[in-house]
Parts: C-alpha cells; structure tokens; sequence
C-alpha cells in the first residue's frame, strides 16, 4: 500500500490528464457542428448553406439585353470574349444594409463573446431593378492593369505593358476605348 | 518586375513563406536539441553535463512555448488552430504534429520538470510566503510528499519519461524535416536525408544554445563555470556536428552527382542569390569554422581561458550557422521557379506582422519565459544542493 501512497502525487498528476481530456471531449462535444463528417471531411450543413446563396452573376445575355450598343461595339473588338461581369461587378448586388446606431464598447464586447448571426440585406439585380443597383464605374487604371501589367508569366503574345512607363499616371481610357481597345478601333472616347 | 529574373508562375513571384517559418524549426530545433543535451545525463549517465541538465530543461520548455507563436502569426486567425485538435485529418502530418506538440510538452517536458523539481517545489512552498507560496502549492499539486520512497519512484518515472521523451524529441523536429522533405514539387526541399538532417541540425543548436546560455548565466551570477562540464558539451557538440556536416554534404554531393533537371537552376542560385548566406554564412562561417575551433580544443592542450572563448566564438557561429541553415532550405526553396527559367527575391518587411521586428522579438520572447522560470524554479546545482540539504 505504501508505494500507492508513495506514488500518490503521480497518481494527481495522472488525474490532471485525465481531467483535462475529459474537458477536452466536452468542449469537442459542443464546438464541433453535429453535421461534421456527414459527407466527408467538412460540415455537412455547409452545403445547403451554399446551395441558398442567392445567385448574383448572370452572364452577358442579361447586360446585352439592355445595352445592345455596347454589346455591338465589344463583339466587335478585342475583348469580345471578356464578359461583362468581370469588369463592372456581379449584376445583383446585396443592398446596403440598414444604418443602426453604433454600437457601445459594452455592445461591442457582448458581441465578441455571444456572436449573433446577423440577417443579410436583400439582393437585387441590377436587370430587375436599374434604379437601386447601379453597377460602379471601373477606375482604369487598376483595371486595365490587373490583365495587361507586364509579367514575365504572361504569354509573349499577350497585350502587356509597364504601366509606369506605357501612361505616366494617365487613366487607360483616355486612349483605350475599354469596350474596343485598340487604338485604331475608335480611339479616345 | 521588381527582383524577378526570368519565368516566373505568377503564384511564385511573391513568397509565400517568410522569416517566420524560418524561425519555427529554429526555435523547435533549440527545444529538441536542448533535450536531447538533458537526456545525456538522465538517460547515458553523462555526469559532466549535469550542471546543464535542469537549464537544458527549462530552456526547451521556455522555446517550445514559443514555438507556435510564429506559425500563428504567420496563418492569422489564432482563434481557428484549436480545430486542428478537435477536427484533425488523419492524412494530414500537421494536424497529427499538433497532437506531437501537445504530448511533448505536457506528458514528456512538463512532467520530466516537475518530477525532478518536485522535491524543490516542496522546499519552496514550504518556505515562501503569499503570492508564490499560492504559485509553488498549486505546482505540488496539494502533495507534500517528499519521502526517500517517493523521491525513489520520481526519479525512476523521470528516466522512463525522458527515454520516451529521446524519440519525441526527434519526432518534434523530424516533424518539420519530414513536411519540407515530402513536398516532391520542389526539389531543393523534396529529399528523404531532410528530417534527419533536421534532427542533427536541431540537436546541434541545441547543445550550443544551451552551452552558451550555461556560461553566460554562471558569468552574470558572478559563479565560477565548471570547466569539465563545459569541454563535456563541446565534445558532444563537435561529434553531433561532424555527423550533422556529414549528412548536409552527402545531400550536396548526392545532388551535384544525380544532377536532375533542377540541378542547372539550383546551382546557378547557389553561386548567385544564395552565394552569402549559404556558401559563406551557413558552410564556411556556421559549420567549418565552429568544427574547426572546436576540433581544436579536442587535439590541442589549451589553457582554460582560450578554451572558454573557443566554445563562445564556436556556439555563436554554430547558431548563426543553423540560423542560415533554415534561412536557406525555407527561403531558398521559393527562390527558383518550377519552370527552372526564372528566379524571384524575398525582401523582408521591418513593421509587420511577418516583418524583422516581430521575428527579433519571437526569438527574445523565449529567453524571458526563461528568465521567468529561472526565477521560479532556479535550476543551478548549488541551489539543489541547498534544497537537498535543507530537506534533510
């Protein structure tokens, strides 16, 4: 008996661990969400969640079914196979949410600890509703060079230039016209 | 575009990986190798380092608690790394190195730590007052038991702890050979010779690590340095660098004579970006010279002083050496492109979240927690000989 009691303090120690694991399933038992593992490694839940976003791109027909010119003019040019979407934003767009009042630092902490999950605004396309959703106009000069910034990457035959060196701090479209680039296509707008 | 020569994929001009994950397996190498300096007297009976045991000890413990900081930095969102423990994927080797971390720090360290202060822990509880006394009760665990018996039974736990602890250590740092090694996209990285030469990196680091922070706190409490102990540790550190030299320059040669693909482009960084921190730093200033200089405190007879200085000079270089050693496999290896055409550069930011500042700042973190744990649980011998004195 004297080793057991000898050894008790081990025996403490040994208790620590076990208590510690205890916890431990505890907290997995209500961190990890029910659905984790349902299909594979990830919350099962997860899916659903993603399948209800809202749609908010909807390709070229819907922008062309208003904008017939500017469709015209883009087929005819370089970047006919540019989609709409991928200069002017996703045709639907969340509204802004409704303004509340700001929050105080007791608010602010409560919020932190006990997160709540907040509604979001409703989306609304631009096509159903031109008036509330207005698509914002790109700034060219990041634009343009997000594709046609030289890299030694970029295949040679790709449009690219040292945007430093090609404008001197001028916005592409006072040459380019974006919908048609090339020079000899229109120019300047 | 700026630093880049060549093809680079567009995913490799910037670096994903920066000073910080070179810091890592520097400060997980400190750990393992500084345990591995402990094991050699509690496990191979090596009386002469026993003056280094409980500093080896509480300097692995002080560095391994800092050995994440630099990865969750690195990753952001710290609140997220718990779901490595309660989600972990079995295929993934850093979710099940989490789980490495978690058993060499608390079932292999801590525990090893507190069976051999615990007779100590008892003295102090038994003779402090207020806030520590609350500090060193909570540390006995509410057990004062101090009797031959149960010193008898800690100390054989202790030696069964460390002996699992030697293949825990070697597993914590084999960790990080083991991920570099495995990534067989990238050949300056992707070689099986990676963990072991991780390991004997580590274990060298270690052993200087601990060697100079020995001589530079016996020097600044005003103690005389055991001498014997000291020419103990360099020895260890002479053998296990030779081996660790052996290893990186079989992997060298091994490369030069197999001369794959990447060989062109490797080479060419090795004699241009990688000139100074490899050839120079890393080779000539952090491996060759410290085995130079210790070698010859092992075949000439030198008086103790010039010994002393040696083993100084010899540890810093060695720390700066391995320093460049990670510096070299993590930032050298996303250097180059994949195409084998281009090669980009890595500047280091000053204020940021990745930046010099914070990895000064990681690698001095370490050394308070030591400062702090010196403090609590003095790990010098005369200060166990009092205890033990006192207890009797």
């Amino acid at each position: 008996m004297s080793v057991f009691k000898d050894a008790g303090h081990l025996f403490r120690f040994a208790g620590l661990f076990v208590l510690a694991f205890l916890i431990f399933l505890v907290v997995r038992h209500y961190v990890v969400p029910k659905s984790f593992g349902q299909y594979g490694h990830y919350r099962g839940a997860a899916m659903g969640e993603i399948a209800a976003h809202p749609v908010k791109f909807s390709g070229h027909d819907a922008c062309e079914a208003c904008h017939s010119d500017v469709a015209e003019k883009k087929n005819a040019g370089k970047h006919a196979h540019v989609n709409c979407e991928a200069c002017h934003g996703a045709l639907a767009r969340r509204l802004p949410a409704p303004a509340e009042p700001a929050p105080d630092m007791l608010q602010k902490l409560v919020a932190l600890a006990i997160p709540r999950p907040v509604a979001d605004p409703p989306v609304v396309r631009h096509a159903d509703d031109p008036s509330s959703v207005v698509p914002e106009r790109p700034d060219t000069a990041v634009l343009c060079a997000r594709c046609h910034a030289a890299s030694a990457a970029k295949p040679k035959g790709f449009p690219q230039v040292v945007i430093a060196e090609h404008s001197n701090g001028l916005p592409c479209e006072t040459c380019h016209q974006p919908h048609s680039p090339a020079i000899d296509a229109g120019g300047a707008k | 575009m700026n630093g880049v020569e060549g093809f680079m994929y567009p995913n490799e001009v910037g670096l994903q990986w920066s000073v910080l994950i070179v810091l890592y397996p520097f400060i997980t190498g400190l750990v393992a190798g500084a345990f591995i300096l402990a094991s050699l007297e509690r496990v191979f009976r090596v009386e002469a380092v026993k003056p280094t045991y409980r500093l080896a000890l509480l300097t692995a413990l002080s560095f391994l608690l800092v050995a994440p900081l630099p990865l969750q930095l690195h990753l952001g969102h710290p609140e997220r790394s718990p779901e490595m423990y309660f989600t972990p994927h079995s295929t993934s080797a850093m979710a099940m190195f989490g789980y490495v971390y978690l058993w060499y720090l608390m079932a292999v360290l801590v525990l090893e730590i507190w069976l051999d202060y615990r007779r100590d822990i008892v003295m102090l509880y038994q003779s402090s007052k207020g806030l520590l006394r609350l500090v060193y009760g909570i540390m006995t665990l509410g057990s004062t038991n101090i009797s031959e018996r149960a010193l008898a039974i800690d100390d054989k736990v202790g030696w069964i702890v460390t002996l699992i602890g030697i293949p825990s250590a070697f597993m914590l740092h084999g960790y990080v050979g083991f991920i570099f090694g495995s990534i067989k996209a990238n050949p300056w990285w992707s070689s099986p010779l990676m963990p072991v030469v991780f390991i004997f990196s580590a274990m060298v680091s270690g052993i200087a690590g601990v060697m100079l922070l020995y001589m530079a706190a016996t020097r600044l409490r005003g103690q005389k340095i055991d001498v014997h102990c000291v020419d103990t540790i360099a020895m260890y550190l002479f053998y296990i660098f030779i081996i660790d030299f052996s290893l990186e320059m079989l992997d060298l040669i091994h490369r030069i004579y197999e001369a794959d693909e990447s060989f062109r482009s490797l080479n060419f960084l090795v004699h241009t970006q990688l000139y100074i921190p490899h050839i120079v730093i890393q080779i000539c200033l952090g491996t060759l010279t410290p085995i130079i200089l210790l070698g010859i405190t092992q075949v000439v007879k030198l008086n103790e002083i010039v010994r002393k200085r040696m083993y100084v000079v010899a540890g810093c270089l060695t720390l700066v050496g391995i320093f460049a050693m990670r510096w070299n496999v993590v930032i050298g290896g996303q250097l180059f492109s994949k195409s084998f055409l281009g090669y980009t550069t890595y500047k280091m930011t000053l204020v940021t979240r990745e930046g010099l500042l914070v990895a000064v700042f990681l690698t001095l973190l370490p050394l308070v927690f030591l400062w702090v744990f010196v403090k609590l649980l003095p790990p010098w011998p005369e200060k166990a000989a009092e205890a033990a004195a006192a207890g009797d």
